[in-house]
């Protein structure tokens, strides 16, 4: 079942036989790096070489989650023999080879490529959302750049479109690296960005140069986290968010999601996978905001919701026999890929829950319940979430999305943008004690918190489904469903439900039978399949359009890479494991708002008001 | 076709006496080493101007181990100044071909295709007819000749953009994309068209075969240089008495062009389109061929009233827009040095960084992905050194 | 576009694509035609092609854009390309360029409002031994002078 990275034959490396043995003759090659007698594997690239061995090549085109590109030639490099230098990004070693990696003519080359990008790249670093998290700047630097070589352009020659909620593109300081392109279209699948034109007016455009908010993006951010400066980076709310701060009559309330703390430290130097769950909040509530509450509350209502919809599927399904039930359910609580559906597979939106996401949720139940336990008018609550997604802030602007009356989420914060913020308010996070979300949603279990990793809601919904329908636990060691985990690009598994629950009698002997994908290019392989027939017998599905689930979303920090996606994963799992509440239906806080608010049950009258949503066909042709 | 085209043409090797069809039915009677063999003693080079030897991409492509292969007859034909091809496609479409058929026959493929660039876009008819005559003469089609090679050609017109002459850059229009140069290795011997080891050769390449196959490499090698065997079509424009296409022995002298084609008061000839070199008469002595001014053929003349800058101008715009705009030097050198070029005529600029300019002009021979980067500074580099005097002297 | 306008362009666009094959490799030579008939590619077209080509609209907009000939806005019923190189430059296309541009009351890159004729620079056409030359739609005109291309473009329907 397993996808692979789809390649432009362009970008395909070159077909380089698996040698029989690996230390038999031909499987290792003599190379001579810098002067260094190196042996290595038949087909490995350059810069591969390079890095294994500690010998730093710059690049800007080349990015590990993408196809090779070879455009931006920073990391030429010298090979004897050859006229012209080669791009270690792009040169697989078949032959015993001489390198030099920093020769006179790869300097002086390196450095005209780069005085040469710094003549069309408008604007100062300083004034950049980017300043000191910019390749351009660090190649700039490793390359000796000290003055504008070829000039530099004073005049912006592109407008910048803000069109969208979630992604903004200013082309001015585009280097035509592309990686947005294959991100969009290789990684993604979505195929928003595209070069257009030639030569010199090449530049990145949409469909016909239209706003992006007008086009099929689905928001997911992707193309941000590769870009290597800052021509692409996310619609920035903080403005407004200080302002709601400093305003006396306004009550702001913060939620925040599980993997932005598993990342935010990256932002202050430390290393992935750094969790800063208790220093953040002090952090929050430093910088003014009223309330700190922990979106993994509305993830464990989330699971009651979605995991209630899927019984009550499964029951039309196999008791009334009902033929329009559909089956797998689809999990919806990621806004990039509810969008992908909604473009490109309308026809099957009757697959996904109904279920909104949690942000959505809290968003719902701060601006009713929240505001008449604390007794504050809705109308002077500023909900913000902080997010790892930047599809978020286009969700909780979509239209519907006020079911509490006002708009139930007013800004969708990202990771990046926190951390500015943070750093705006002279804070050290790192250096800042712990301290505990504030009550009446503190307390959230375990299963809320790994909704952050791919996997991580169907391993939630699992416990809890499984537990309701068996009154046993999943018959997993500690609870941990390893089959979840992981950064796989399909995975899928089965469980056998037995000895069920008078309740549940329909069940008994039923093997639930789920998939987990991450990164929209894997959800369009399940699609295809469900279209196809082949997820007959499945029953339930978790999609996440970002590679590794919301740990890799589009508003973690720059940069990105499977590695700190994993080391992020892994700082989660680790939290959960100490958590004294692991599943979400033994949460206390979700017990008590079933008890005093949505009485009428997960699924009930009430829950369907507030924290269920409708789909909007939207189809992929662009008027 | 005006008249000029109908005149019977002459040369020793292309232009030579042939029977149409001939080396088609010969070849299929040998044994696929025998023509790669053939072939390799010829010494016969590829055309298009990089000179990469024939056999060698033909013995790569016939190795390589794949369902299925690909013969691509390069006919965009863009160098600024050249024509042979269209004449070649015109007049001798039997060669190209035949050639074809005998490079699928050796490599192993069952599929032609032949990349007309869009401004020739008026003999994709006649070429079109042409093949359905070698079809019912089953010199095309399933058992070609009574054997067991089955073989096909179409033809692919191009849309305008001069990059699509590099070999990978044509695969990736070939297969409906922007004619954007790929990253070489892999070379289209290994994966080319549709990832298939793909043989891409020049039009004049491909038409040198049949006579090689029909008349032996012994003879082939009777023509030229030791080192550049056979001939050269040239295509000869701009200030002589006669221009057109020609067919001359390597080793030809610029001294003998400027005779054959009546050019009087040349003060320089531009070798090789707007990516080769520009030289002054004091270089009239040299010859073409691999070893001194290797060439696709075009042979620009210009004479004393001419100015060199508007010429380097000329070019440099050229570059500038037919860039693919992939990568970095070739995207904005050009654009840097066509700054250059107008400073200069401008009368505004200081020699250091005309200077700085050449140097960029020879990075980008070098960090360029493709040819088209690597040789756009050419034109640069030698007229503003052979024709110093002119340029500057008049700031 | 009227839905009618889209409706034909449907039929037409399924049409070729049934004919030509669903594969990326199409690609071009689809454009091809539908420029043929068209005269350039407009919007709706080009997001047909890719859902037929299963590919995405950009890019298919992407490859319009890199190629001279491929048109995603309105052009002219007929093309008149005047050769830009060097040759013909020094043989006078840049007079008969002028003569073209004066003679139509337009730049090159425009197209007169009746929507007659397009002006275009192209590079070389490889005709520089029968200088200067323009190519009217599929057509070369070889040594043509300042009249003649005018008396070319005046036949022009």
């Amino acid at each position: 079942m397993e996808k692979e990275l789809r390649s432009p034959v362009a970008q395909r490396p070159m077909n380089v036989e698996d040698p029989v043995s690996k230390t038999g003759i031909g499987a290792q090659i003599s190379v001579e790096l810098n002067g260094v007698k190196l042996k290595v594997d038949m087909g490995k690239s350059i810069l591969d070489v390079c890095r294994d061995n500690n010998v730093y090549i710059p690049t800007l085109c080349y990015h590990e989650d993408l196809c090779i590109a070879g455009n931006c030639r920073m990391c030429m490099v010298e090979v004897e023999g050859m006229r012209t230098l080669q791009a270690a990004c792009a040169f697989p070693i078949t032959s015993p080879i001489k390198i030099k990696t920093f020769s006179d003519k790869v300097r002086k080359a390196r450095k005209h490529t780069a005085d040469l990008l710094l003549s069309e790249h408008y604007g100062e670093c300083y004034s950049c959302v980017r300043n000191n998290n910019c390749e351009l700047q660090t190649i700039a630097r490793e390359c000796g750049v000290d003055s504008y070589e070829f000039g530099h352009v004073c005049e912006p020659r592109f407008e910048i479109d803000s069109s969208s909620h979630a992604v903004i593109r200013d082309m001015d300081k585009c280097i035509l690296c592309r990686r947005c392109v294959r991100t969009c279209i290789d990684l993604q699948e979505v195929g928003v960005l595209e070069a257009i034109n030639r030569g010199y007016d090449t530049k990145i455009s949409t469909f016909m140069d239209k706003p992006l908010a007008d086009v099929i993006c689905i928001n997911c951010g992707q193309c941000i986290n590769r870009c290597p400066t800052g021509a692409l980076h996310a619609n920035d709310p903080s403005d407004e968010i200080w302002k709601a701060i400093e305003d006396p009559t306004k009550h702001v309330v913060m939620q925040t999601a599980p993997s932005p703390r598993a990342a935010i430290g990256e932002e202050f130097g430390l290393p992935a996978g750094t969790s800063m769950t208790g220093q953040l909040n002090t952090a929050i509530k430093r910088m003014g905001f009223d309330m700190v509450f922990d979106t993994n509350f509305t993830a464990d209502l989330t699971i009651m919701e979605e995991g209630t919809e899927l019984l009550n599927r499964l029951k039309k399904a196999l008791v009334d026999k009902d033929e329009n039930v559909k089956l797998p359910q689809f999990t919806s609580c990621s806004p990039g890929w509810v969008k992908f559906i909604e473009h490109f597979y309308p026809e099957k939106l009757d697959y996904l829950s109904t279920a909104k996401s949690p942000q959505q949720m809290f968003g719902a139940v701060i601006k009713t319940f929240y505001a008449k336990e604390a007794g504050i008018d809705p109308k002077d609550i500023v909900t913000v979430a902080l997010m790892p997604c930047a599809a978020k802030k286009f969700e909780c602007n979509r239209p519907e999305m006020n079911s509490s009356g006002y708009k139930d989420v007013d800004y969708g914060l990202t990771t990046r943008e926190m951390a500015k913020m943070i750093r705006e308010a002279g804070l050290k996070l790192p250096d800042l004690p712990k301290t505990n979300f504030d009550e009446p949603f503190g307390d959230a279990s375990g299963a809320g918190l790994i909704f952050g990793a791919t996997g991580g809601v169907m391993e939630a919904a699992l416990r809890t489904v499984y537990e309701l329908v068996t009154g046993r636990p999943v018959p997993f060691e500690g609870l941990n469903i390893d089959v979840c985990r992981g950064m796989k690009g399909i995975k899928e598994a089965k469980v056998k439900l037995e000895n069920c629950k008078d309740e549940f009698s329909y069940l008994e002997g039923v093997e639930l039978k789920f998939i987990v994908a991450h990164g929209t290019a894997n959800a369009n392989h399940v699609m295809k399949m469900l279209i196809k027939g082949e997820l007959e017998g499945y029953h339930f599905v978790e999609i996440m359009a970002c590679p590794g689930g919301c740990i890799g979303g589009g508003g973690q920090p720059i940069p990105t890479s499977e590695l700190i996606r994993k080391l992020r994963a892994k700082a989660i799992y680790a939290e959960e494991s100490t958590m004294p509440v692991r599943k979400s239906h033994e949460n206390p806080r979700i017990k008590f708002i079933y008890n005093n608010f949505l009485t009428d049950g997960p699924g009930g009258k009430l829950s369907h008001e507030l924290l269920h949503t409708e789909y909007v066909k939207r189809g992929k042709y662009i008027e | 076709m005006n008249n000029s085209d109908k005149i019977k043409r002459s040369g020793p090797v292309l232009f030579s006496e042939y029977e149409k069809g001939s080396s088609v039915k010969k070849a299929l009677e040998m044994e696929r080493e025998e023509i790669l063999f053939e072939i390799k003693d010829s010494g016969l080079k590829g055309r298009g101007g990089a000179g990469f030897p024939v056999s060698t991409k033909w013995m790569l492509t016939a190795a390589a181990n794949a369902e299925q292969k690909f013969i691509v007859c390069n006919a965009d034909e863009g160098e600024p100044g050249t024509f042979k091809d269209r004449v070649l496609l015109m007049e001798y479409p039997w060669l190209v071909f035949e050639g074809m058929i005998i490079a699928g026959y050796t490599v192993g493929a069952k599929n032609g295709i032949v990349y007309l660039r869009a401004e020739y876009s008026y003999l994709l008819e006649f070429l079109e007819d042409y093949i359905d005559d070698l079809r019912k003469e089953n010199l095309l089609g399933k058992n070609i000749c009574g054997r067991d090679f089955e073989f096909d050609i179409n033809i692919i017109l191009g849309a305008g953009a001069y990059v699509c002459g590099e070999e990978t850059a044509l695969i990736e229009s070939l297969e409906g994309h922007r004619g954007e140069p790929r990253n070489r290795p892999p070379f289209p011997v290994n994966t080319g068209y549709l990832g298939f080891p793909t043989s891409v050769n020049n039009v004049e390449t491909l038409s040198s075969v049949p006579h090689i196959i029909m008349k032996g490499s012994d003879w082939y090698n009777k023509f030229g240089t030791e080192k550049s065997s056979g001939s050269k079509l040239i295509s000869v424009s701009g200030d002589c008495n006669y221009p057109g296409v020609y067919e001359v022995s390597w080793g030809t002298t610029l001294n003998e062009i400027i005779e054959l084609t009546g050019a009087e008061n040349t003060k320089a000839m531009q070798i090789g389109g707007a990516s080769g070199v520009c030289l002054p008469a004091s270089e009239f002595h040299r010859t073409l061929a691999y070893e001194d001014i290797a060439t696709g053929g075009s042979i620009m003349i210009f004479n004393k009233d001419r100015s060199m800058l508007e010429v380097l101008k000329n070019f440099m715009e050229f570059f500038v827009e037919e860039s693919c705009g992939q990568c970095t030097p070739c995207r904005i050198g050009n654009v840097k040095l066509l700054e250059g070029v107008e400073m200069i005529e401008k009368k505004d600029y200081t020699p250091e960084y005309i200077d700085k300019l050449k140097d960029l002009g020879k990075t980008m021979q070098i960090a360029s992905k493709c040819g088209l980067g690597q040789t756009s500074p050419n034109p640069f580099i030698s007229i503003l050194e052979n024709f110093k005097d002119e340029i500057f002297s008049k700031n | 576009m009227c839905e009618t306008g889209k409706l034909l362009r449907n039929e037409f666009i399924g049409e070729l694509v049934k004919k030509m094959g669903n594969e990326r490799k199409s690609l071009l030579p689809i454009l091809q035609e539908i420029q043929k008939k068209y005269h350039y590619i407009d919007e709706h077209s080009q997001q047909v092609v890719a859902d037929l080509l299963n590919i995405h609209p950009v890019e298919v907009n992407s490859v319009i854009s890199f190629y001279a000939f491929l048109y995603d806005a309105p052009r002219g019923r007929n093309i008149v390309r005047v050769c830009k190189n060097i040759v013909c430059e020094f043989h006078g296309s840049k007079g008969i360029a002028k003569a073209l541009s004066d003679e139509l009351g337009i730049e090159f890159d425009q197209t007169t409002e009746d929507g007659r004729v397009t002006l275009e620079y192209a590079n070389c056409f490889g005709m520089c031994d029968k200088s200067p030359s323009i190519l009217i739609n599929d057509k070369i005109h070889e040594k043509v002078s300042k009249e003649t291309a005018l008396k070319l473009i005046r036949e022009l329907k």
